[in-house]
């Protein structure tokens, strides 16, 4: 009774730092979300989902200032051919951002949208509040309630390029809560890449809706700075033969969670999830991943690679849930960590709950160490031991990396990961 | 070449003496062999010549071209131009063996202090390599010895001392595993090699392998140390009357 009384306690201190922004089409969905909330309580840290992460400095009222970082690196998918829309400390920079016209999709603001968008209206908060069963996600409920901006993506056809989603840091206590959904209609095919760290905590929800055969790609770098706190959230239903691809780099961050909630309802499905993360120090870093088979011969993966030193965390929470009659499902997950010393920590939770009888799933979850044997290979053959290192790590890594469809997208993640360990040799 | 002194060597872990007072001397341009029953030092020769972790020399020395190679870093001795093509070749899953082999040797020139090599011609060289030891295209691509059968591993440690072209070859046990055919195809790629600029170390158990790589000089080793030094025959001696008898005359 205590427990839950600090629990509603914290819940409402949050809470009342808030306004529940009023009017629009939204309205209905965010008081729901709201309700949601009330009803779940925030995390805290006796939640059987939260054992592992720390959840009061993303429940509490404000943020934990985060410093600034200065980033010498030219920014990600910058030299790419792409639709960017950029967002400081959680606000839209019009000035920053491109026309937000391109061709067999349309974009609109969140923050801006006057009228009754009808096709977002039936999505806003919808997969989200689907998410929460069996398992509550109150932070994402929080964010339908109270996001201040975002975009809203409706992909008609196959644009020519990808949408960039940029988020820079230029607060030290910026608290952003951005709120995206993107619906693809059937066969329609977009890249959407998301870049930057942007705020000292930021708390982002993405919906996606994934029409019978449409193809969903997603690649993201979260961003470098070592003291910003991430908790994000995406969530995706797949129609029949429709695929979805998700990637995600995180570099550095005091504190991540990213959590993917998918649903596949159209028989043929794919879906991917995969990321690799690189820490150092004062890291924690958390993927909780949760995907339902509810129709016949889908297939999901789930790669996850984390290289960590000096005390960093990471954290994987995985389930594969087969529903009764998804049949032919064929399910994978393997989530491994790197340790480069005995300081760091990984701590991993896979799950499989399987009600139906002709499935293939597999699961396997390591840590490990630099193999001294290739190590000392590659050195008898010329290579200094940091590079091979670094050879070695990148190669750790690779399985999460390949994930990636586009070799362009590839070899940009791939240049950030070497880039990271050159600057981070032991 | 190489030069060997009075090499002792214990295991780190453990207070074991593996090598007690070797002497070696390996001319340029001349193939020496090793031969010698289980357990009797020679893989701990080459590693501690590698440089391999595990090993403290606890006298003597080893010098490369006059170089201490004992106070050199295993990538500096392979730098100064030492070579040891592995008993067991180790697999790297996640490097491409192409990747693996341009780091390598960009990696020693640079600290030589010479000019990369470009994409080219090290496509150009690699593929000329690769036909002579019949590795196929394929082989180039996969992960570094991911797969490999055991004669596909020995000809890949071949063609990586052909590629890295070093002064001082160490084979250890390079013919264990393979067949009659892998033999002859690794044999010729090292004879290949062969060159006046050149010392080679072979390291094996049995004969056959200096019938396709005929040695220069060889020597028997047992209990760490090296008993008995001759010409070709020796080996044909170890054959016929296997190393009791040899150990036997030499006690």
């Amino acid at each position: 009774m205590a427990e839950a009384a600090t629990q509603m306690t914290a819940t409402e201190a949050r809470l009342d730092a808030l306004s529940l922004p009023q009017g629009g089409w939204s309205e209905a969905a965010r008081k729901d979300a709201l309700a949601r909330v009330h009803a779940m309580g925030l995390p805290d840290r006796r939640d059987e989902y939260w054992k592992y992460t720390r959840p009061e400095t993303l429940v509490q009222p404000g943020a934990v200032p985060a410093a600034l970082f200065d980033n010498d690196e030219a920014p990600i998918f910058g030299e790419m051919d792409r639709l960017n829309i950029v967002f400081v400390d959680g606000i839209f920079d019009a000035e920053a951002s491109d026309d937000l016209s391109l061709e067999e999709v349309t974009i609109e603001r969140l923050a801006e949208t006057k009228s009754d968008i009808h096709w977002a209206r039936d999505l806003y908060g919808v997969l989200e509040a689907r998410g929460q069963d069996p398992v509550v996600r109150p932070l994402a409920a929080l964010n339908t309630a109270f996001a201040t901006d975002g975009v809203l993506i409706h992909v008609t056809g196959k644009p020519s390029k990808p949408i960039n989603l940029t988020y820079h840091h230029r607060s030290e206590t910026s608290d952003a809560v951005l709120h995206h959904v993107i619906r693809l209609d059937a066969g329609a095919e977009v890249t959407v890449l998301e870049n930057g760290p942007a705020a000292a905590r930021f708390n982002k929800c993405m919906e996606v809706d994934v029409a019978d055969g449409a193809q969903f790609h997603h690649v993201r770098a979260q961003g470098r700075d070592h003291e910003r706190r991430a908790a994000t959230h995406l969530f995706a239903r797949l129609g029949e033969q429709s695929t979805f691809k998700s990637f995600t780099l995180t570099a550095n961050g005091v504190l991540t969670r990213n959590e993917c909630v998918i649903e596949l309802t159209g028989d043929d499905a794919v879906a991917h999830v995969a990321g690799a993360c690189v820490g150092d120090g004062d890291f924690h870093h958390d993927d909780t991943v949760f995907i339902t088979h509810d129709a016949v011969g889908c297939e999901s993966r789930q790669v996850f690679k984390k290289v960590l030193r000096n005390g960093a965390t990471g954290v994987f929470q995985g389930k594969i849930l087969v529903k009764k009659d998804a049949q032919k499902t064929d399910g994978y997950q393997i989530s491994q960590s790197l340790l480069l010393d005995d300081d760091s920590q990984f701590l991993a939770k896979p799950e499989l709950e399987i009600y139906a009888d002709d499935v293939a799933c597999s699961h396997g979850s390591t840590s490990g160490a630099i193999d001294e044997d290739a190590l000392f290979y590659l050195r008898s053959r010329g290579v200094r031991e940091a590079q091979a290192t670094d050879l070695l790590t990148l190669a750790f890594l690779a399985e999460a990396v390949e994930e990636i469809e586009n070799e362009d997208l590839r070899e940009e993640i791939n240049g950030r990961l070497a880039a990271w360990l050159e600057r981070h040799r032991g | 070449m190489l030069s060997i002194k009075n090499l002792h060597v214990k295991l780190e872990e453990e207070d074991k003496q593996i090598l007690k007072g070797v002497d070696l001397e390996i001319e340029a341009g001349t193939v020496h062999a090793i031969m010698g029953p289980n357990g009797s030092g020679k893989s701990t020769l080459s590693y501690v010549l590698s440089g391999k972790d595990g090993y403290e020399v606890t006298e003597g020395a080893a010098t490369l071209e006059g170089a201490d190679v004992l106070e050199m870093e295993p990538e500096e001795r392979a730098a100064a131009g030492l070579f040891l093509a592995f008993q067991y070749p180790v697999e790297i899953p996640g490097v491409g063996n192409m990747t693996f082999l341009r780091t390598a040797v960009n990696a020693q020139r640079k600290a030589r202090g010479e000019e990369e090599m470009s994409a080219s011609d090290f496509l150009k060289a690699v593929r000329a390599r690769a036909k002579e030891l019949k590795i196929d295209a394929d082989m180039l691509k996969r992960p570094v010895n991911v797969g490999f059968s055991g004669g596909e591993k020995k000809r890949n440690e071949i063609m990586q001392m052909a590629m890295l072209e070093p002064k001082m070859c160490i084979l250890d046990e390079t013919d264990s595993g393979l067949d009659v055919d892998a033999m002859k195809l690794v044999s010729e790629g090292v004879n290949a090699l062969r060159s006046e600029g050149r010392g080679f170390l072979v390291i094996t158990h049995y004969q056959r392998l200096l019938d396709h790589i005929k040695p220069d000089v060889v020597h028997i080793m047992a209990d760490g140390k090296i008993v008995k030094s001759g010409g070709p025959e020796l080996a044909l001696e170890v054959e016929n009357n296997g190393y009791a008898g040899i150990l036997a005359e030499v006690a």
